[in-house]
């Protein structure tokens, strides 16, 4: 401590310099992070929120396609609604449509619709579910303009829609406004029948998938009602990446997240390489004084933290500072607890990790090089 | 001279008998490998006794830096003893040797080697951090004449007040050994003169048993004995 702390002051300039490098770094990786729990939230939160542990889809389904592609029966959410570990099963639909929204003035906002077609009194049903045509909207619709008791026409069709009530909270599935309708009528959507058509046969029978929701501290046997109801199942997590662009979106995110993470340890390392190459010559005065190496090292080490430790924090600070900015803008950014810590602890404990590589070094320094007439 | 009390501040019980200075005996010491070998020490045998301030003079390359390096531990030699106030150092780990050293050695270096981050009072405080005991900093400043620069980094220090600074941070400790390597070599004639008369003093104040490795000629009137060193061989300057 004696030493690290008074050579930290003695060299500020160039602890500062590594440290502002850390800091900037440090912001890059704070609205990195807020933008990937934006973009979570933009694609997934719909399904997020729902009280769910498991979709059934069609047997075959591919997970990128899973919401579009498939088709279950209502025989099938029957039999997974009486296997021993599932709570309860109910059909769930889903379909993305384009609409306009007419408000009490007479003037119209298109809005794009992620429809979730539940059947009213079953666990995935939203307060407020019930009438044919009364749609329950994420708070994110109203937050466009849109109000309660403003009617909704579905593009093409004309089905007309009422809203009734919202979520209160944000609920979006690939980056679209979640409405939960009645099944019965995202039957009527999904078959193609506007208020007038029949129904093609069948129709009223089908739905996206089976939602389904494990018992108290159970895990479903996924495998085994697969095999009972002839589907394929996944957790709710695997699905979120049948949202669509979801994959692509988190998976380029993290790349540019382990690639920072990777600079930061690199510029930390490098540093302490320098220092510790920089201060041979003391080095081996110390320890021609009688210092161990792990007096040494120790003394390096503290100096790696208290700069990571404080730049990171300052980094963090002007990120939350400025990333809070941008939740009030259109772009998906969300800065959440959870992540943000992690990241904190990720960038020291890296950096910690390169300086450490770094002050392997010191062991390499011979005290018998402060004798003789090197200065 | 410009040290400040001539009364030594020291407790009066003998601290001779306690530490007991410095023993060489038969050390040889062979460098490099194969056919480059060359032979640093050979059948070296000293003893500086407590208080007693010892020269050693000779060309370069004939192995005074080699006898400072075992007499301190920073070299295991082929063969011999080393004795460091009475404890024989020669087999022991290098951890042991580097607590030996900072318990029991002070090391002078050719110019100060100090550390270019502490002020003067940091200097004897790290070399106290170390030993963990010693006697008190601002005091053996006072004595060295560099009271008035406590507060200074090496960079602002003149070459004579470095090298002071220096030979109060090898004693600070309260070392057995004194080890001091061309401590005149970066100092002009008169600086030189003080810097030597200095070391002689505190050599004979705090009892410590002192080599001196040098090449300068004109300050060997301070010292108790002044040997000789030839192709790692040590003998009595005639």
């Amino acid at each position: 401590m004696f030493l690290a702390w008074r050579e930290l002051i003695f060299a500020r300039a160039r602890f500062g310099l590594m440290g502002g490098v850390v800091a900037l770094i440090a912001i890059l990786v704070v609205l990195l992070s807020g933008l990937s729990s934006g973009l979570v939230n933009d694609g997934v939160s719909g399904l997020q929120r729902l009280p769910v542990t498991a979709f059934a889809f069609a047997e075959g389904t591919k997970t990128d396609s899973a919401f579009s592609r498939s088709t279950v029966t209502a025989d099938q959410a029957q039999t997974w609604k009486g296997r021993d570990d599932v709570a309860d099963a109910a059909l769930f639909g889903n379909t993305l449509v384009n609409a306009k929204a007419t408000h009490a003035d007479g003037t119209e906002t298109p809005i794009d619709l992620a429809l979730f077609g539940v059947e009213p009194g079953s666990f995935l049903a939203p307060a407020g579910l019930g009438d044919e045509d009364g749609i329950v909207v994420s708070q994110t619709v109203l937050d466009e303009g849109v109000n309660i008791g403003d009617t909704v026409v579905i593009d093409r069709l004309g089905t007309r829609l009422k809203v009734v009530e919202t979520t209160g909270d944000q609920r979006t599935f690939g980056h679209v406004d979640v409405a939960y309708l009645p099944l019965r009528t995202w039957q009527r959507i999904h078959a193609g029948a506007g208020p007038d058509d029949e129904v093609r046969e069948g129709a009223y029978e089908e739905a996206t998938a089976v939602a389904l929701r494990a018992r108290d501290g159970k895990e479903i046997d996924l495998s085994g009602g697969d095999a009972a109801a002839g589907t394929t199942s996944m957790t709710l997590e695997d699905s979120f990446g049948a949202s669509p662009g979801y994959t692509a979106e988190i998976s380029t995110i993290v790349l540019i997240q382990v690639f920072l993470y990777a600079i930061s340890a690199l510029v930390v390392g490098t540093f302490f390489t320098v220092w510790t190459i920089q201060r041979k010559h003391e080095i081996a005065v110390i320890r021609a004084m009688g210092a161990s190496t792990g007096y040494l090292m120790r003394d390096t080490m503290i100096q790696a933290t208290v700069i990571l430790t404080v730049s990171t924090a300052i980094g963090f600070l002007l990120g939350v500072g400025g990333g809070s900015l941008l939740t009030r803008t259109a772009m998906p950014f969300d800065l959440e607890a959870a992540p943000l810590v992690l990241a904190a602890l990720l960038l020291v404990g890296l950096g910690l990790a390169g300086a450490a590589a770094a002050v392997g070094r010191i062991v390499r320094v011979d005290p018998l090089a402060a004798l003789g007439g090197q200065r | 001279m410009t040290t400040g009390s001539s009364t030594s501040p020291r407790p009066a019980a003998s601290p001779t008998a306690e530490r007991g200075g410095l023993l060489l005996e038969n050390v040889t010491l062979t460098l490099g490998d194969g056919d480059a070998t060359v032979t640093a020490l050979d059948d070296v045998t000293l003893e500086v006794a407590p208080g007693e301030f010892v020269a050693i003079v000779g060309p370069s390359g004939a192995g005074k830096s080699s006898l400072l390096a075992v007499a301190g531990g920073l070299t295991t030699p082929d063969s011999g003893r080393v004795l460091l106030g009475g404890v024989d150092i020669t087999r022991a780990s290098g951890r042991e040797k580097a607590r030996h050293r900072r318990e029991k050695v002070g090391f002078v270096f050719q110019t100060g080697n100090l550390i270019p981050a502490l002020t003067a009072l940091d200097q004897l405080r790290l070399a106290l951090d170390l030993a963990g005991r010693g006697s008190d900093p601002r005091e053996l400043l006072d004595r060295v004449g560099m009271g008035h620069r406590a507060g200074h980094r090496p960079h602002q220090l003149s070459g004579g007040e470095r090298q002071r600074v220096g030979i109060a941070r090898a004693l600070v400790t309260r070392p057995a050994v004194l080890l001091v390597d061309e401590p005149t070599a970066a100092l002009d004639r008169a600086r030189s003169d003080d810097i030597v008369a200095l070391l002689a003093k505190q050599t004979h104040e705090a009892g410590v048993a002192t080599i001196m490795v040098t090449h300068d000629h004109d300050v060997l009137h301070h010292c108790d004995r002044v040997l000789s060193m030839v192709d790692g061989k040590l003998s009595a300057e005639e």
